[in-house]
C-alpha cells in the first residue's frame, strides 16, 4: 500500500497549513471526538479551493482501504452468523471434492469458488463463519482485558502510592509468565471448570483466556497514560473546586485517557486474532466443526503442500484483517497526538 | 472594612477570616527534607487582598496550596495552624476539606492552558462544581454558568458554553478559570500567578476583572506573584517571601515608602524603570535562592545581600515588629543608621564579605 505513510505524517508536515487551517482542523477533530455535529460542519466548510488537500478525505487511501476491508469482514461475519445470506452449509461435506482447489466443482452441479477443505466442505461459508468466531473471540477478549486491565490501570495511575505499587506489582508478575503458556494453562483450567456439560462455550473459554493474558499489558499502558494526565493542573483545579476523587478519575482523567486507549484497542484486537490462531494450532482453539480462521489453518496445516489454498485463504484473511486494524490504530493515534500537541 | 462593618451580614464569625500561624510545609525527598514553607504567619480579613511576592522557589505557591490543603497526599509534612473563620484546617480529613474547596475558598492557577480540561466543554467545567456544592438543576446551573461568563466579560457566553478550551484565546481561558473559581461564590480566592502566562496587554484586564469581582463579592484574596508591579496597586498588604519565610510584611504603601529588608529593596530595584536611559544595565540580585534542604545557618538572604555582616551569616534575625502591621527580618535594615553603616563598610572594604558567599556554589532549589 503506497499510501500508507501518507496518513499520519502528511497531517503534520504536509503543505504547511496556515494557523487558521490548523485551528479549524483541530476543531474538526475535536468534533469527531465528542460527536458534536455543530463542530463537524467546520470540516465540511473548509474543504474549499484554498486548501490543496481535501480535509474530509484526509485519511488517505490506506486508511480508507482498511476501513473498507474491516467493514466487509464484519458484514460477512454478521451475515454468516445470523444466516440472512447463506453461501451453503459450513459443515456440509462433499467427499468427492475434498482438498479440491478454487473453482472445483462436484460433478458440475455445484461450484466452489474458493475450493474445499480436506473434508470436502465449501471454503466460503466456513471462512465467513470463521470470521465471526475469530472476531468474536478477539473483540471479546480485548473488551474483557480493557474492562479489567483498563480499570485497574486507571486506578493505579490515578491513585498512586501503595495501590499503584500493588497493582503494578501484580501486572509485572503476570507479565513474567510466558503468554502462550499462561493462555494454555487458563484454557485447560477453564475447560476443566466448565465440566462435561460445557457451562462455558469454547468461544467463552478462549475469550477469558486471551482476555486475562491481555489484562497486565493493557493495565500497564493505561496506568502510564492516566499517571501523566492525573498530574495535570486541571486535575488539581478540579480538586480545588471540591470534586470527589472518583469523580475526578472518571470525569477528568478517563476522557483524556480514552483516545489513546482506543488506538491500542484496535492494535490489541489484531494481536488477539493472531493469538486465537496460535491457540488453535496448539489444539486448544474452538471445538471442531465450528470454524474459526485459526481452526481452519490448524486443521489443514498437514495439507500445506498438496492443497495450499486452504491454509492460504484463511491466512490471507487474518493477514489483511490484522494489517487493517494496525493501520487504523495508527491513524487514530496520529489524529489524537495532533490534538494533544495543539493544546 | 472590618468584619463588624460587613454590610452583607452573612458572616457570623467575628474574627479575621483567615488566620495562619507558624505554618510549615516540608517535602520528603531522596536528598532530605525540603523546607518549602518554614514558619509563616499571616492574617486576612474579608474583602482584603494580600500579595505574596518572591522569586521562583521562595515557597509562594507551596504556601498558598498548603493553606488551602491542596498538597500531595504522600511525603508532605504540614504543621502549624490554619484557621478559616475559626475552623482549623490542619489535621482534618480531605473529605471534610471538600466542603470548603470551591464553595468557601477557591484557586486560580498560573497557566490557563493546562488548568482547564481539554476534552470537556467550558459550560460543563463551570457547572461541575455548582452541581457538586449547590443543589440545583442542570439547566439552572447552565444559566448560572452563562451569567458567570458574562460577568467575566466573555462575549457571546451562551455560545462559549458549548466550546472547548482550545477554541478560546489565553486571556479568555483565564477568564473561564476565574468563572470556574467564582462559580460557588467563595469567600476566599487564591490566585497563583494568575497573569504570568498571559500577554502584558491582557494581564491588566484580567487583574482589573479580578479586582472588580472581588469588590462585588466582598471576597478576600491571596494574590501570589513574582511581580511587585502586579501587587503594587492591588493588594492591601504585601508579604515578601524568601526561602520559605516571610522576610518583610507591611501595608502596601508602607512597604514601598519605608522598606526595611534589603531583599525587598533588591526586588524593587530589579524592576526596569521608564526613566532609565535605553541600554541601562538591569539591576539583578546575584546568586540563587538557597538550597532548602540545607539552608544557610544565619539569615537566608545573607549570601546574596549587599548589607551582609558577620552577624548575618551566624545568626538568623527574628521577625521584628515596627507596628502598624509592618514586620521585617533583618539585622541591618534599609534606611537605618545600622544598615547604612553596614552598606558603607561593605563598599569600602577591599574584599566585601558577600563576595565569597555569592560565588560559592549554592544548590538551586525550586
Amino acid at each position: 500500500m503506497p499510501e500508507l505513510p501518507d496518513t499520519g505524517v502528511d497531517d503534520e508536515i504536509g503543505s504547511g497549513p496556515t494557523a487558521t487551517e490548523a485551528f479549524e482542523r483541530e476543531q474538526h477533530e475535536f468534533g469527531g471526538v465528542a460527536g458534536d455535529s455543530g463542530l463537524l460542519q467546520v470540516g465540511a466548510i473548509e474543504a474549499g479551493p484554498a486548501s490543496t488537500r481535501r480535509r474530509g478525505a484526509g485519511l488517505g487511501f490506506g486508511a480508507w482501504a482498511a476501513i473498507g476491508w474491516m467493514g466487509f469482514i464484519i458484514l460477512i461475519a454478521v451475515l454468516a452468523k445470523v444466516g440472512i445470506l447463506t453461501w451453503g452449509d459450513a459443515n456440509e461435506s462433499f467427499a468427492s471434492c475434498a482438498r479440491k482447489g478454487p473453482l472445483a466443482d462436484e460433478g458440475g452441479a455445484k461450484g466452489f469458488l474458493l475450493g474445499c477443505d480436506s473434508n470436502g466442505r465449501d471454503m466460503i461459508p466456513r471462512l465467513a463463519l470463521g470470521a465471526w468466531t475469530s472476531l468474536l473471540v478477539a473483540v471479546g477478549a480485548v473488551t474483557l482485558g480493557f474492562i479489567i486491565g483498563g480499570t485497574l490501570g486507571l486506578i493505579a495511575g490515578f491513585t498512586g502510592g501503595k495501590t499503584d505499587t500493588i497493582l503494578t506489582g501484580m501486572f509485572n508478575v503476570l507479565l513474567s509468565v510466558p503468554v502462550i503458556i499462561m493462555a494454555l494453562a487458563l484454557v485447560a483450567f477453564l475447560q476443566g471448570a466448565s465440566g462435561e456439560e460445557g457451562a462455558l462455550s469454547p468461544e467463552m473459554i478462549l475469550i477469558i483466556a486471551i482476555g486475562v493474558v491481555a489484562i497486565p499489558l493493557i493495565g500497564r499502558i493505561t496506568r502510564a497514560s492516566s499517571l501523566t494526565w492525573a498530574q495535570r493542573e486541571f486535575v488539581l483545579a478540579s480538586r480545588a473546586q471540591g470534586a470527589k476523587s472518583r469523580r475526578i478519575m472518571i470525569r477528568e482523567v478517563l476522557p483524556n485517557v480514552l483516545p489513546a486507549m482506543f488506538s491500542i484497542a484496535l492494535l490489541a484486537i489484531g494481536i488477539a486474532i493472531v493469538a486465537e490462531g496460535a491457540l488453535a494450532i496448539l489444539g486448544v482453539g474452538v471445538r471442531p466443526p465450528t470454524p474459526s480462521w485459526g481452526n481452519m489453518i490448524a486443521l489443514d496445516r498437514g495439507n500445506l503442500f498438496k492443497s495450499p489454498h486452504i491454509v492460504f485463504e484463511a491466512s490471507l484473511l487474518i493477514f489483511f484483517t490484522v494489517l487493517s486494524l494496525n493501520l487504523l490504530g495508527d491513524v487514530v493515534r496520529a489524529r489524537f497526538d495532533v490534538r494533544e500537541g495543539g493544546l | 472594612m472590618s468584619p463588624s462593618e460587613d454590610r452583607f451580614g452573612d458572616a457570623p464569625y467575628d474574627g479575621p477570616m483567615l488566620e495562619v500561624t507558624d505554618i510549615k510545609t516540608y517535602f520528603e525527598t531522596d536528598r532530605g527534607l525540603v523546607r518549602s514553607v518554614d514558619g509563616v504567619s499571616l492574617t486576612l480579613e474579608r474583602g482584603k487582598t494580600i500579595g505574596i511576592v518572591g522569586e521562583s522557589g521562595s515557597g509562594k505557591t507551596v504556601l498558598s496550596r498548603s493553606i488551602m490543603g491542596l498538597l500531595p497526599k504522600r511525603g508532605v509534612v504540614r504543621e502549624g495552624s490554619v484557621k478559616f473563620e475559626g475552623q482549623e484546617f490542619i489535621g482534618i480529613k480531605p473529605k471534610e476539606m471538600r466542603a470548603f474547596w470551591g464553595a468557601q475558598m477557591s484557586m486560580i492557577f498560573q497557566d490557563p492552558m493546562t488548568s482547564l480540561n481539554p476534552v470537556m466543554k467550558v459550560g460543563n467545567q463551570i457547572t461541575e462544581s455548582i452541581r457538586e456544592h449547590l443543589d440545583v438543576s442542570k439547566s439552572y446551573a447552565m444559566e448560572l454558568a452563562e451569567n458567570l461568563l458574562e460577568s467575566v466579560r466573555i462575549p457571546e457566553p451562551r455560545k462559549r458554553l458549548k466550546e472547548y478550551p482550545h477554541q478560546l484565546s489565553g486571556g479568555m481561558r483565564q477568564r473561564v478559570c476565574i468563572a470556574v473559581a467564582l462559580a460557588c461564590g467563595p469567600k476566599l480566592l487564591f490566585a497563583d500567578e494568575p497573569t504570568t502566562a498571559l500577554d502584558v496587554t491582557v494581564q491588566a484586564q484580567v487583574l482589573d476583572l479580578m479586582a472588580a469581582q472581588q469588590r462585588e463579592r466582598f471576597m478576600a484574596m491571596v494574590l501570589v506573584t513574582h511581580d511587585l508591579g502586579v501587587v503594587a496597586g492591588r493588594a492591601d498588604d504585601i508579604a515578601v517571601m524568601y526561602a520559605g519565610r516571610i522576610v518583610e510584611k507591611a501595608p502596601t504603601a508602607t512597604l514601598f515608602a519605608n522598606m526595611k529588608m534589603p531583599y525587598t529593596e533588591a526586588l524593587l530595584s530589579s524592576i526596569p524603570k521608564l526613566a532609565h536611559d535605553s541600554h541601562t544595565r538591569l539591576a539583578t540580585i546575584p546568586g540563587r535562592p538557597p538550597d532548602l534542604v540545607h539552608p544557610p545557618k544565619g539569615c537566608k538572604f545573607a549570601p546574596r545581600c549587599t548589607y551582609v555582616q558577620d552577624k548575618c551569616l551566624e545568626e538568623e534575625p527574628p521577625l521584628t515588629d515596627l507596628g502598624g502591621g509592618h514586620q521585617y527580618r533583618c539585622w541591618f535594615p534599609v534606611g537605618t543608621p545600622g544598615g547604612a553603616a553596614a552598606l558603607e563598610k561593605n563598599r569600602t572594604s577591599a574584599s566585601p564579605a558577600p563576595a565569597a558567599a555569592v560565588t560559592s556554589p549554592v544548590g538551586g532549589q525550586a
